[in-house]
């Protein structure tokens, strides 16, 4: 489905990227891990090209993404942010129709796909007329979501969708992801730092290390036959931290 | 090499379409008049009006123009078909440095297709004049006398100061030491000789105000003034029957006439139309219908004057000023190109960029319209281009990655985020815009700027006030209905607390 050969990007001089390497095959989840700085989040944009790699190609089924596609391309990609993106000037429910208002669906069309995409979600529908400002920040992700999720898309990719949230409701909103992807079935990546969360998404872990892909694998991998000392380290380090 | 020929037409086609701007009055279906923005030309241009709609003609008076340059060049453009000049600005100013003989001056008009009637009959020349009692304590009489006290102050009116027969050639032939002299308004001279802050000013030897304001007018014991006999300067396609009309004013006025009817206009405050009626009607007896607009009147004429001065030229600026900031946030080099050219028309200042438009444009509204156009862009195409740049990059790529192309991301999520900047540049634009239009009544262009113009002549308060206040509280009213528009424009989720 999404097909990365030696990919580098260079940001001002500074490597972010070099030669990565990286399949991920249709209805599957995959988790990119690492530290703040690896290159995890840039992976994520060059695949639904916000940037263009300096070196080597991205593909999306099958097609190698150009300028020119682009805006057909990304039809079916669902993309959302940590801070969800969402258009201050627009409803939630505006938001979310966004996309298939452009494309001139009928409304109700828009209005079932919204009715249908705030039960996934579950997101009040009382909620659907506010704006964001006036959401809570779990409201905000899982309207983000929607609006990734309205036109029906192959891929999802998701970047630290949980990272600016409580512990509580990221909790819920966790669970009611992995439930979302689980009832979908579409191809998944999704970016975070945190080896937990990784670890509860996927069984397929992709960990970087100053824009090289150092290990893949699941958590117990990565654990019992690390790659190399930086591995080791990195999981280390976020073990003593739910520890302590 | 294409480059350099590509600019050379361009060049090429501007000139033409300045050359070929100005149409011939005769082609308007009216004459039109000009004056210079002093009450005595005003007066007469008045009358020369008044004589020619007796005779049947359709006559414009273009009041309070400017100053020498405006009207020649406006003359010899066919802005403007006749006006009074006088005979010593021909020759030390217009024709300066040609030494002409009467004779030769006539022949030097007709090569620039214009002719002139004889002399209407007064002498306004120059004069230098100070407080009667200051100058009394001091024993100055004659201008010579002047040498002697190198730290009074002088004021002279800016056409004086840089004129041929004005300031520096009479600082030579007199040898006058002053070197404090200010260039000031010729109305603003007279109280400002009352206060002490100026000393001594030049005057018009036919001004209302010598004897209003008691002062003494220095003899000019070298000889250094020439005479300024006024005469009509008319375009040689105006109508035989019309320079016929315009010839009874030959020898018609004399000094004492002239000065009454100056005292009048600007003294007792009657209107320049009915003191060249009462003229023409005295010498003459022709009875001109005369039309004494009523404040309220008045106040409508210059309201609409200005709304329609302020709004063509907003639209119109809006209009290409929001494509240009957008362009200018889409591609940064441009942009800085852009922005800086926009920036730089800002810097002119108001009254001359005025004037550079006559040339383009002519006389009236079309050339203060098109100031006024320039001048709004700046606060528009600024606001548009930071609005847009302004939004937060993970809103436009949110945009980008939902698959809207570049059109629509503008139409659904950029002009709508950068709403509230842009309109503030319109305000910005409207509200400068409003006080600007006030100078369009410099060029003829109407506006409340004519009262105040004419208010600052006759040094008439409420007669600046006519046009002041009404200004100010359009302005005010602008910034209203901008803050109303903000409601109705600006979506609601940007404006939440």
């Amino acid at each position: 489905m999404l097909s990365l050969r030696r990919v580098a990007k260079r940001f001002e001089g500074t490597a972010a990227l070099r030669g990565v390497d990286l399949e991920v095959t249709a209805g599957e989840t995959v988790v990119l891990i690492g530290p703040s700085g690896c290159g995890k989040s840039t992976l994520l944009r060059l695949m639904i090209g916000l940037i263009a790699p300096d070196e080597g190609t991205v593909a999306f089924g099958g097609e190698v993404l150009e300028r020119a596609k682009l805006s057909l391309l990304r039809r079916r990609m669902g993309y959302v942010i940590q801070s969800g993106g969402l258009f201050p000037h627009l409803t939630a429910r505006a938001n979310a129709a966004l996309q298939a208002r452009h494309l001139g669906r009928e409304r109700p069309w828009i209005e079932r796909r919204i009715d249908e995409l705030a039960e996934l979600t579950h997101l009040p529908r009382e909620v659907l007329g506010r704006y964001p400002l006036e959401l809570s920040g779990g409201q905000r992700q899982r309207v983000s979501l929607m609006r990734a999720l309205m036109l029906d898309p192959d891929v999802l990719l998701l970047d630290e969708p949980l990272g600016a949230l409580d512990p509580m409701i990221r909790a819920d909103l966790q669970r009611d992801l992995r439930e979302i992807f689980r009832r979908l079935a579409k191809t998944v990546v999704l970016v975070t730092h945190d080896l937990a969360e990784a670890s509860y998404f996927s069984r397929r872990m992709v960990l970087l290390d100053r824009g090289r892909v150092v290990q893949q694998g699941s958590y117990r991998e990565l654990l019992e036959s690390p790659a190399d000392d930086f591995v080791r380290r990195f999981i280390q380090a976020q073990r003593h931290a739910e520890e302590g | 090499m294409a480059r350099h020929g590509h600019a050379a037409m361009l060049a090429a086609g501007l000139l033409v379409a300045c050359a070929a701007a100005p149409a011939g009055g005769q082609e308007r279906g009216e004459i039109r008049v000009g004056s210079k923005k002093f009450t005595e030309s005003v007066v007469l241009g008045e009358m020369a009006a008044q004589l020619l709609r007796d005779r049947g003609f359709a006559v414009r008076h273009l009041r309070e123009l400017g100053g020498t340059r405006l009207l020649w060049n406006a003359l010899l453009a066919g802005e403007i078909d006749l006006y009074v000049e006088y005979t010593g600005t021909l020759h030390e100013e217009i024709f300066a440095g040609r030494e002409l003989t009467a004779g030769a001056l006539t022949a030097a008009l007709g090569e620039v297709g214009v002719l002139a009637t004889r002399s209407l009959g007064f002498n306004n020349t120059y004069a230098i004049g100070m407080a009667e009692d200051f100058a009394a304590s001091l024993g100055i009489r004659t201008i010579s006398d002047l040498a002697a006290h190198p730290d009074l102050v002088f004021g002279f009116n800016n056409e004086f100061l840089d004129r041929g027969d004005g300031w520096p050639s009479l600082r030579a032939r007199y040898g006058l030491p002053q070197r404090e002299v200010r260039g000031l308004d010729h109305d603003l001279a007279y109280p400002a000789l009352a206060s002490g802050a100026i000393r001594a000013t030049d005057l018009y030897s036919t001004d209302a105000e010598i004897a209003l304001y008691g002062l003494r007018v220095l003899a000019d014991d070298r000889g250094h003034f020439p005479d300024y006999h006024p005469l009509i300067l008319y375009r040689r396609q105006l109508p035989a029957a019309a320079a016929a009309a315009l010839r009874r004013l030959e020898g018609a006025i004399d000094d004492r006439a002239m000065v009454a009817m100056n005292a009048r206009a600007k003294l007792e405050r009657v209107a320049e139309s009915r003191v060249a009626a009462d003229f023409l009607a005295e010498a003459f007896g022709i009875s001109a219908a005369v039309e004494d607009e009523s404040r309220a009147g008045r106040l409508l004429r210059s309201t609409r004057e200005h709304l329609t001065l302020v709004a063509i030229s907003l639209v119109a600026a809006v209009l290409l000023a929001i494509p240009c900031g957008v362009l200018a946030a889409r591609r940064p080099r441009l942009g800085q190109l852009l922005l800086g050219a926009v920036g730089i028309l800002q810097t002119i200042p108001s009254l001359a960029l005025l004037v550079f438009m006559i040339p383009l444009f002519g006389i009236g509204a079309p050339p203060a319209l098109a100031a006024l156009f320039l001048y709004s862009l700046l606060p528009i195409v600024r606001n548009t281009y930071t609005g847009l740049r302004d939004i937060p990059p993970e809103l436009a790529e949110s945009a980008a990655a939902l698959g809207l192309p570049p059109t629509a991301r503008l139409r659904w999520v950029e002009l709508p985020l950068a709403s509230r900047s842009i309109l503030a540049g319109i305000k910005t634009s409207a509200v400068i815009n409003i006080g600007t239009a006030t100078l369009g009544a410099l060029i003829g262009a109407g506006g409340y700027g004519q009262p105040i113009l004419t208010g600052i002549r006759l040094d008439d308060l409420g007669l600046i006030l006519e046009g002041a206040i009404p200004a100010a509280l359009l302005a005010l009213a602008a910034q209203g209905f901008f803050e109303l528009a903000e409601r109705v424009l600006v979506p609601k989720g940007l404006r939440l607390p």
